[in-house]
């Protein structure tokens, strides 16, 4: 019996050291240096603050920001989602030719995101053949917006199809043929049987996609050329910031944009308990 | 609308659409570098390569990698465990809290650490005195990569042992199994798929970060020069050739990893 | 709706799934198609629903090609395995998706699918969802659903397979029933020959991805076709060497030919009980099984155990007894064909001797 009350001791013991242990983790890794960012906001008090963000090239770099955001979430939440039906659902496509792009489809992710933006300057830069192309025709796409969008994307592509498509295998095809033996056609079927079970997988997908999309650092430095009120986002001026030794800057604008990702986060794990129950 | 959309030309159109997008906006431009190392020859290619800056660096990419993934799997499977199987005081907001590296910017992931352990600082300062050096240095480099990565195990791991029937650990009991014994007995293996993914795809990621690394790591040649920096300044110095040869290499050890994660996981799949 | 289907093919990868089938249905017969796992049913049934293309081959609803013509337009009701009901819509929505999508008026859709919900049993469950529904209520809803657009042909895909043992019996007289009712044009999968006879007006067996025989339950239990129906359906022993069985030396003479045998093909008792002794076989009782209404009586013939049933209202027999066994009839197979013989000894009394 006293052997017993001994490990049952011993257990407890162990519960509180592993429990303090992840306090500490988090509070080392995660509490500590935001705290010390959002203080360090405030070193110049609330008018160093505002006036930091509301410096032109900031509120331009942040409308930058807003702006690529806005644009590459539309097009990879659309194109994402029909890529992943394609994979899960297409049967034009052969097994072996699905499997294929599947596996292509993760290379994203595997890729540096300055390795992203070299990608782009080689194909796509003023020395290039479709560059230069363009810029004859008055459209720069490197050193411009248009570049920084294809840059985000190509980011941010596995995020929405790598959402959906485990959802849309799980609740299989079976709800889909039903509509079609019941009339539906294509489009009726997706809108009223596909989508009430993939919306919330969507959504989690939409929110990592803008989270990405709005911290997204390596590629865009290298394809914007970070031109102060031009093509500079919110990141780039960060960096810029860092490398003037503006600190208090830098940490105001790092504040807007943790403020952002608090909010996606908690938006996160909304959409992940509504995933959870369709 | 639904007329219109049946019509057999739409869905040809959507689904070219669809594959276009995808073949121009991911497959090309890789082949697109792949392309351009060796366009300008295999010499020239060897020549990028055999640059001691350039091939120190990606060695010192894969070594903090590694190293940062050692501690991620480790404090990572600790911190899976804890949030799964105890009850405590603030356990749903650690839980959320997990994701943060993943919806914060990496450059401001980047700037926090700067702040907390540079020069100025209270950390930093202290560690200075006792002659060792955080900020510019590789164990900033280290710990930005861990920031970085570190949702990646913890999300692995957490559903595996949600999965794990009590059960199993009781019966484990009920033959005699002490604790440790049953950890490494039953807990552990069947957390192991989780750590190994966990770990490759933080490793990946590791190998693959810029944004963190480049604010807090000094960037010296062959000491605290990482290989998407070195890539970085290659591109802004216009030597193109250097950094597509840099990329490749660093691209082809990133997709093995990824493709042994595949590897791992259909392989999990069939036990 | 009459079906023709005629050289109907299909072939996953390697694996050939509908091997050349060919079959008519008659308008408003009830059809099961019966078969192990595997076997290439489902695959006939969602080619007939437009779900699967067929690689060759032709399949007529009234006179009429179907192949190219998507499943919207088929007019066809299929229920499934697992009955694909929209998780997220209230039984009423689920029953009124095919009439929305045909743009019935608003008081003609509630009118039909009230129809139905009455006709199925569900009223009073309308505004609920599939998963606060039993199984049983479910498969209800899946029929309702099936049948609102008013198909001319319902196809229903192994309906009672998810079901409690204890309530598939009710249901599938209910099925019966209403499908009988509703007058339609049914076929249904089934891997279960209790429910395929107790349903079907019609049985086809199929089995790697051929039709093996069609008919009703009774004509494919008497005279079943290939041996691969009969040793499918009835309970049956099949013996190597048929030659070795008195009686069907000669019948059974060419060599490799087996012989099955049913157990109301086989007599057993004691020696007083038959008129023709020199024509049994000796046997020794091995268990007995109390079935009821019946015994089931396994017995040792020579080298092989033979399944059959004795009257209760006859003298109980006891395990390890020396009895006599008759075999009356065997359904003999071969390579080349498959027939089923009388025992010539019971034809012929006195065999000429020499």
């Amino acid at each position: 019996m006293a052997d017993q009350l001994g490990t049952v001791e011993g257990e407890d013991y162990m519960r509180k050291l592993w429990i303090g242990l992840t306090y500490l983790v988090f509070a080392l890794l995660l509490i500590a240096p935001l705290g010390k960012m959002v203080f360090g906001a405030f070193n110049e008090g609330i008018g160093g603050l505002t006036s930091a963000i509301l410096r032109p090239e900031a509120l331009h770099a942040l409308m930058m920001t807003g702006f690529i955001v806005l644009t590459v979430t539309l097009l990879n939440t659309l194109f994402g989602m029909m890529m992943a039906l394609y994979l899960v659902r297409g049967s034009w496509m052969s097994h072996s030719i699905k499997r294929f792009l599947n596996s292509i489809v993760d290379l994203p992710y595997a890729v540096s995101p300055v390795i992203g933006g070299l990608m782009i300057v080689l194909m796509l830069g003023p020395g290039s053949i479709v560059g230069a192309f363009f810029e004859k025709v008055g459209f720069q796409i490197v050193y411009a917006f248009p570049g920084m969008v294809i840059a985000t994307l190509f980011v941010t592509f596995p995020l929405m199809v790598r959402e959906v498509m485990p959802v849309l295998q799980e609740i299989g095809a079976q709800q889909e043929e039903a509509a079609s033996t019941l009339g539906a056609y294509g489009w009726t079927t997706f809108w009223r049987v596909t989508w009430p079970s993939i919306r919330w997988a969507v959504v989690y997908g939409v929110v990592l996609t803008v989270a990405r999309s709005l911290g997204e650092f390596g590629a865009v430095l290298v394809v914007s050329g970070n031109i102060m009120n031009k093509t500079q986002t919110a990141t780039t001026l960060v960096y810029q910031d860092v490398e003037n030794f503006n600190v208090t800057s830098a940490n105001s604008v790092s504040l807007v944009l943790a403020v952002f990702a608090v909010g996606l986060l908690l938006t996160m794990e909304w959409a992940k308990k509504r995933k959870g129950v369709h | 609308m639904n007329i219109i959309l049946r019509h057999k030309g739409w869905t040809w159109g959507f689904r070219s659409t669809v594959m276009l997008y995808f073949v121009l906006l991911v497959i090309l431009p890789l082949l697109g570098v792949y392309y351009h190392s060796f366009s300008l020859g295999f010499h020239s290619l060897i020549e990028s390569l055999s640059d001691p800056i350039a091939w120190k660096s990606v060695l010192l990419t894969l070594e903090l990698a590694i190293f940062s993934t050692l501690i991620n799997v480790v404090v990572g499977t600790m911190i899976g465990w804890v949030l799964v199987r105890y009850q405590f005081p603030g356990k749903a907001f650690l839980n959320s809290l997990v994701d943060l590296p993943f919806a914060l910017p990496t450059a401001v992931g980047g700037l926090m650490i700067l702040l907390l352990l540079g020069p100025g600082s209270l950390i930093g300062s202290a560690a200075e005195s006792l002659g060792f050096e955080i900020v510019f240095h590789q164990p900033a480099i280290v710990i930005a990569m861990v920031f970085v990565t570190f949702p990646f195990v913890i999300r692995a791991v957490q559903p595996l042992l949600e999965e794990l029937e009590p059960s199993e650990e009781e019966a484990a009991r009920t033959l005699g199994a002490s604790g440790p014994r049953v950890f490494f007995k039953v807990i552990l293996p069947s957390m192991l798929p989780g750590m190994i993914s966990g770990g490759m795809l933080a490793f990946s990621r590791a190998m693959a970060e810029f944004g963190a690394v480049v604010l807090v790591a000094g960037n010296i040649p062959g000491r605290t020069l990482i290989a998407s920096v070195f890539i970085y300044g290659e591109v802004e110095s216009d030597n193109t050739a250097g950094a597509a040869a840099v990329s490749i290499l660093l691209l082809t050890l990133s997709f093995t990893v990824l493709w042994l994660i595949n590897w791992v996981q259909s392989k999990g799949k069939t036990i | 709706m009459h079906i023709e289907v005629r050289n109907l093919n299909k072939q996953f990868g390697d694996f050939k799934a509908v091997n050349d089938v060919s079959f008519d249905i008659e308008k408003g017969h009830l059809i099961g198609l019966l078969g192990p796992s595997g076997g290439g049913k489902t695959s006939i049934l969602r080619m007939l629903a437009g779900l699967e293309h067929p690689d060759s081959g032709e399949i007529r609803f009234h006179g009429q090609l179907v192949n190219a013509i998507p499943p919207q337009e088929r007019g066809i009701g299929f229920v499934f395995q697992n009955y694909a009901l929209f998780k997220h819509m209230t039984v009423f929505d689920n029953i009124a998706f095919g009439l929305k999508v045909k743009k019935f008026g608003k008081a003609q859709l509630k009118d039909r699918v009230m129809e139905l919900v009455e006709l199925t049993g569900l009223k009073g469950f309308e505004k609920r969802y599939p998963h606060q529904l039993s199984g049983g209520q479910r498969q209800r809803v899946a029929f309702a659903r099936a049948l609102a657009p008013e198909p001319q042909l319902l196809l229903l895909d192994e309906p009672f397979a998810a079901i409690d043992a204890k309530i598939r019996q009710e249901l599938r007289s209910w099925l019966r029933e209403l499908i009988e009712r509703v007058g339609i044009t049914s076929i249904f999968v089934t891997h279960d020959q209790d429910e395929a006879i107790e349903v079907a007006d019609e049985i086809m067996i199929i089995n790697q991805g051929r039709v093996e025989q069609k008919g009703t339950p009774w004509d494919i239990y008497k005279e079943p076709k290939t041996p691969f129906v009969a040793t499918f359906i009835g309970e049956s022993t099949v013996i190597e060497r048929g030659s070795q069985l008195k009686g069907f030396e000669e019948e059974a003479a060419q060599p490799g030919t087996k012989a099955l045998i049913r157990p109301e093909y086989i007599e057993v008792g004691l020696a007083q009980e038959f008129n023709l002794l020199s024509v049994t076989e000796e046997g020794i009782v091995g268990h007995l099984h109390f079935r009821g209404s019946e015994w089931m009586v396994e017995v040792q013939v020579g080298e092989h155990k033979l399944i059959t049933y004795r009257s209760l209202e006859k003298e109980t027999l006891q395990p390890g007894q020396q009895v006599r066994v008759l075999v009356h009839r065997a359904y003999l197979f071969n390579e080349d064909r498959s027939w089923i013989a009388e025992n010539r000894l019971k034809e012929d009394p006195m065999p000429v001797m020499i």
